[in-house]
């Protein structure tokens, strides 16, 4: 067990102009934590859990595991294990071969390399496999067997990158429930990356947004997704994405087509001071409900209605400044509004908005 | 759509048919397939065949104008041969043994390391090398000849088995490493990166994953290997001592084709035993030559 720290550390491709794929990102993983690292694509988050576990160089900065700048060390000095996204098992070996190679390796004795192999396989359901080779086994099959090659050396840090891209969406789902329960069960320190938002939200202690290198914001999965940092973490975080509109500003609020939001007199004094006249106005799908004529609301014509069951979203167009503006909203399964049909939109709660700076993107506190 | 449900449906087949690899095929189908097969390998064979005939019988009945299958067929050419009648065949037969073999291991060694350095890493001067590789091959044996002449002399290695060797490998290592490289690119590097992460060294990482792995890759320009040093008779009679004991075999066959006599039986039956081992080893590596072992690495 470890905490890990990454100290402004960078990883500077060369090139003209060179790529900095990760760029000095400061992050301090607790001991016992589960920390997920997600972003779109190519935004560093394998390049980042590289440079942790030693495969890629660090540029810039230091990495730091226990306590110890481990910047220099080879992968085998980190104690540390990885799931890759392909697995990479050992084709020529067998199951319990694979699972007990670090430990050969280590000078571990054959009674207790087969007692620790027999132990994670038992966790992890294996245990009918253990003679087999990687190719003769199913896809979920062979992730196990993966997690349990890192499991049976007991390191101080789990490193994941994107171990669950390869199972069916089914599979996806509970094998994810499988991998935070046996993070909780063994409480090793763990970094884990993802592209997909809903495996951070539901698995992390914590997510760190990256962005082009870039670390946008790192907390609880709440946090991001009460008070993301900036219109990036608030598109980035939810399904469906966060109604985000560059909308003009009045004396009382914002103005979104025939809805005047009021803001609070802070905020418009904080906005006025920035001598801004716009701001980037955001309100997630379920803050936003169907109202009747006489309510304060904006005209939405229904382009789609996706039926979840228990929720239907309404994906529609609402004019704002002469600009058709599309719009998400949640509504009730049971009573969803027809396609073409024109419907009154309203916010449910005046507080649950958000509000960026147009031009940096930064959250605008309330 | 009912192309999918066929390929499937087709797939699964072979799938349950798996021991045999069968798929149910129409009579005439299979009547025409086997014909086929049987008439190529008839045509392949037919020549082995008859130099074999030929062994058998004297030298003097073995080439004649109308063919015949026996003609007072005996072994008596093999015993001959074996005996040493027409030259020190045992000796031939150890100096080719010890140079093949030789070539074989040191270049499949060199090839195998250099290969994985051009699959895995990037350094200055990798292109040139590449390149180098590839240049070689364009060279007819007879050019290289003299220049490896002169540098054997100054190495004082003209006339030894062990520069003999040497020359061979200068043909077989680059042709090696750039098959083998095509090998093992073919090895996922996560493969490697897993064995780091578990604790291997550089050097392990290459001899107990990428080197297992490529078995049949390995095989495969082994026995090129052998076959390069085994057959060749140019080099070997530029650069061997004069002497009768120091020669190769494919060099000591010439003495059954003189000015104007050919011994056609000795010399048939002296070819079927320098195939043998050849033979030999081609079945000791055609085990490995089965593709797919890498299968399985990775989600595929
Ligand atoms: N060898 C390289 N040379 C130059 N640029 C590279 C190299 N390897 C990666 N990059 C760049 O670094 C950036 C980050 O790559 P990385 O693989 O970390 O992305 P990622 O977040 O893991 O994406 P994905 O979700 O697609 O896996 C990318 O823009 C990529 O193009
Ligand atoms: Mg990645």
């Amino acid at each position: 067990m470890a905490e890990v720290a990454y100290v402004n550390a960078s990883r500077v491709y060369p090139g003209s102009p060179p790529v900095r794929a990760v760029d000095e990102l400061k992050l301090d993983v607790a001991d016992g934590e589960f920390l997920v690292l997600v972003g779109p694509s190519g935004s560093g988050k394998s390049t980042a859990l590289r440079m942790l576990a030693g495969l890629e160089d660090v540029d810039e900065g230091a990495i730091e595991i226990g306590g110890k700048d481990v910047t220099n060390v080879p992968p085998k000095g980190r104690d540390i294990a990885m799931v890759f996204q392909s697995y990479a098992l050992y084709p020529h070996m067998t199951v319990g071969e694979n699972m007990g190679f670090a430990l050969k390796l280590r000078g571990v004795s054959k009674p207790d390399i087969k007692a620790k192999v027999a132990e994670a396989a038992k966790m992890l359901d294996l245990e009918k496999y253990l003679d087999r080779k990687p190719k003769a086994l199913s896809g979920g099959q062979r992730q196990r067997v993966a997690m349990g090659r890192a499991i049976v050396r007991e390191p101080s840090v789990f490193l994941m990158d994107e171990p669950l891209s390869n199972l069916d969406a089914k599979l996806r789902v509970e094998t994810r429930a499988n991998i935070a329960a046996l993070q909780r069960r063994l409480g090793t320190t763990t970094i884990y990356v993802t592209h997909d938002q809903v495996e951070a939200m539901t698995m992390g202690h914590r997510v760190a947004v990256l962005k082009d290198g870039l670390l946008q914001q790192c907390d609880t999965p709440r946090a991001l997704y009460e008070t993301p940092a900036n219109a990036f973490v608030a598109a980035f975080i939810g399904s469906p994405g966060m109604n985000l509109k560059t909308v003009p500003l009045t004396a009382a609020g914002a103005q979104l087509d025939g809805l005047e939001v009021p803001l609070p007199r802070t905020t418009l004094d904080k906005v006025g001071a920035d001598g801004l006249k716009e701001v980037t106005f955001g309100v997630r799908p379920e803050s936003l409900g169907l109202v009747g004529a006489g309510e304060d609301g904006m005209e939405l014509t229904v382009e789609l209605v996706e039926e979840l069951g228990a929720d239907a979203y309404v994906y529609g167009s609402v004019r704002i400044a002469d600009q058709p503006e599309r719009f998400i909203v949640r509504v009730d399964g049971r009573t969803p509004p027809a396609l073409g049909q024109t419907v009154r939109v309203g916010l449910r709660d005046h507080s649950e908005i958000h509000l960026f700076n147009p031009e940096t993107g930064a959250r605008i506190e309330g | 759509m009912s192309l999918d449900a066929a390929s499937i449906k087709a797939t699964e087949n072979a799938a349950i048919a798996k021991p045999t690899g069968h798929v149910k095929r129409s009579r005439l189908a299979s009547f025409g397939l086997h014909g086929a097969l049987t008439v190529a390998s008839l045509i392949a064979v037919f020549p082995v065949f008859w130099v074999f005939i030929t062994s058998l019988k004297p030298d003097a009945k073995a080439a004649e104008t109308t063919p015949t299958l026996f003609n007072e067929s005996s072994f008596d050419n093999y015993a001959n041969v074996l005996a040493g009648e027409k030259g020190a065949f045992l000796s031939w037969f150890a100096n080719s043994a010890v140079i093949a073999i030789l070539t074989t291991v040191i270049s499949v060694f060199l090839s195998a390391t250099a290969a994985y350095a051009v699959s895995r890493f990037r350094f200055p001067g990798y292109r040139g090398m590449m390149l180098s590789f590839l240049l070689i091959q364009m060279f007819p044996f007879a050019v290289l000849i003299v220049p490896l002449y002169n540098i054997l002399l100054m190495l004082g290695l003209q006339g030894t088995s062990f520069g003999l060797v040497l020359v061979y490998c200068t043909t077989a290592v680059p042709f090696c490493a750039y098959m083998l490289k095509g090998y093992f690119d073919t090895i996922p590097r996560d493969i490697d990166e897993a064995g780091r992460i578990d604790g291997l060294s550089p050097f392990s990482v290459f001899w107990r994953l990428v080197l297992p792995l490529s078995k049949p890759g390995v095989a495969v320009t082994a026995f090129y290997a052998f076959l390069t040093a085994w057959g060749e008779v140019a080099f070997a009679s530029a650069f061997l001592s004069a002497s009768d004991e120091s020669k190769t075999l494919a060099v000591g066959l010439q003495v059954f084709v003189q000015q104007n006599r050919t011994e056609w039986g000795h010399l048939a039956a002296a070819s079927i035993l320098v195939a043998i081992p050849a033979v030999i080893v081609f079945y000791l590596v055609q085990k490995f030559l089965v593709a797919g072992l890498a299968s399985g690495a990775v989600k595929g």
